[in-house]
């Protein structure tokens, strides 16, 4: 049965930008997966296009600029992941805190942004870096440190996932 | 560290993600990232004499 009402089919002005551009059948195929619909268009796409269309997200959060060697961006990928490593081990040589624990809202909001760091945060924990506890101000300016480092990590991560979507190019 | 060299520091890598990921080409990823990075750092001193001016 045929919707009643599509989006854009009253208004095509509401259409938004990012539904315009993330319809085209060849992102439709990517999303898919190249490997469910082989067609006369995968034949001819890069290898670095091919495959588990979410696999630059997830491996650009795991380890900073990840996901751009992944799609061969290698001046990007290292500019994005020296910057993201220098701000954590900036932040960890200040004696930044790393969120273990979520015990108010303010801790649950760092945590949140020190696991955007991917593994640089869990062998933190492992090795036992950073501190348990704030005690000089330039511990305070580490712990945003790292928060940051992790919340612009995220960003690059889905940053690659636009790539590899074809919605930035 | 001081305060402002943490600042300078935090805008400068903060600015280089910036550029790259909101921006397309390279030319105006630099543009963006010097533009992010005059903003981090002008706001901040600005706000810093704001507070100052404030707490006397």
């Amino acid at each position: 049965m045929r919707p009643l009402l599509v989006p854009g089919s009253l208004f095509p002005a509401l259409v938004r930008y990012s539904q315009k551009g993330m319809a085209t059948e060849e992102n439709k195929n990517a999303a898919a997966g190249s490997d469910a619909q082989p067609g006369p268009k995968s034949a001819s796409q890069p290898a670095s296009q091919q495959g588990f269309v979410y696999l630059p997200l997830i491996v650009g959060w795991l380890v900073p600029g990840g996901g751009h060697f992944l799609l061969r961006k290698w001046g990007r990928g290292a500019l994005l992941g020296g910057s993201i490593l220098a701000m954590f081990a900036l932040g960890i040589a200040m004696q930044g805190k790393l969120y273990a624990g979520a015990h108010d809202v303010l801790d649950i909001l760092g945590l949140a942004g020190d696991l955007g760091n991917g593994l640089l945060y869990f062998v933190s924990r492992i090795a036992g870096w950073g501190a348990d506890q704030v005690m000089v101000t330039t511990a305070d300016y580490g712990t945003r440190f790292i928060v940051v480092a992790g919340l612009l990590n995220v960003i690059a991560a889905v940053d690659a996932h636009n790539l590899r979507t074809g919605r930035k190019s | 560290m001081t305060h402002f060299a943490a600042v300078v520091l935090f805008a400068f890598f903060a600015s280089i993600v910036f550029g790259i990921t909101q921006r397309e080409t390279p030319r105006r990823m630099i543009r963006y990232g010097i533009y992010c990075f005059v903003l981090f750092v002008a706001s901040a001193i600005a706000l810093s004499w704001i507070m100052f001016l404030i707490a006397r």
